[in-house]
């Protein structure tokens, strides 16, 4: 029982690090954490003009379903639109696990 | 060539003229019947020989799946150039609209998106004075 959670645990916490190990991605989460809930159409703007990143909106789309795999964004509708939210709680399962400033001195 | 005029397809064309002329300022060019729909066409009154806007009934099935993917995704269907973004966003948000992206600053130009009650995604967009070389 334990054994399985277990399993299920690290294996949500490899899909953060994948989740993560993309510049793009990560630029994605900075948007989002300057301004929360926006639509597949604003991040690409936003990431063609502020940061220079010109994918297609497939591409795009892409990651996003990676992040959202990983439990790193949700998304929700509202009228007709889609809108995307950071959701920082599995960044948090990473200092839960390492622990900063907690450490015993030898 | 010139644009005369561009169309998009809307939900209901008397609540789309509503909102393109009371809300957004567009003065009414043709309103001419048509079967069970109307030619029915806006131009801005900052450009009286500006092209005009058709609001087509969006009768044609195709026509809604492909609008409501593009809302879906946050993606306008027409863009319109304002003077003042921050300033149409308080004026239309005061009105009602909502903004599906506010006011954005992408460098070149400020943009903003809102949803035009009649099916579709519209930016407004400012552009900013090019810079002054320096010297």
């Amino acid at each position: 029982m334990i054994g399985k959670r277990l399993l299920a645990y690290s294996g949500r916490m490899a899909d953060v690090f994948r989740a993560l190990d993309d510049e793009t991605r990560r630029l994605v989460l900075d948007q989002l954490a300057t301004r929360d809930g926006q639509t597949l159409f604003e991040i690409c703007s936003i990431l063609a003009a502020r940061y220079d990143v010109s994918l297609t909106r497939q591409a795009v789309s892409q990651h996003l379903g990676v992040l959202e795999e990983a439990g790193l964004i949700r998304t929700e509708r509202r009228g007709r639109s889609k809108y995307h939210y950071f959701t920082p709680e599995p960044l948090a399962e990473i200092a839960r696990r390492w622990p900063i400033g907690q450490r015993t001195e030898p | 060539m010139r644009i005369e005029l561009t169309g998009i397809f809307v939900d209901d064309q008397r609540a789309a003229l509503d909102f393109y002329t009371d809300v957004l300022g567009f003065t009414k060019r043709h309103d001419i019947p048509l079967g069970d729909n109307f030619w029915l066409t806006v131009a801005s009154p900052e450009v009286p020989d500006g092209p005009e806007l058709l609001l087509e009934p969006s009768d044609h099935p195709a026509a809604r799946t492909y609008r409501a993917a593009l809302v879906e995704d946050g993606i306008p269907l027409v863009q319109f150039a304002v003077d003042d973004v921050e300033a149409e966003h308080t004026r239309l948000t005061e009105r009602g609209v909502v903004f599906t992206q506010p006011p954005t600053d992408i460098g070149t130009a400020v943009v903003a998106v809102f949803d035009d009650t009649c099916g579709n995604l519209v930016q407004i967009i400012a552009m900013k004075p090019e810079p002054v070389a320096a010297g």
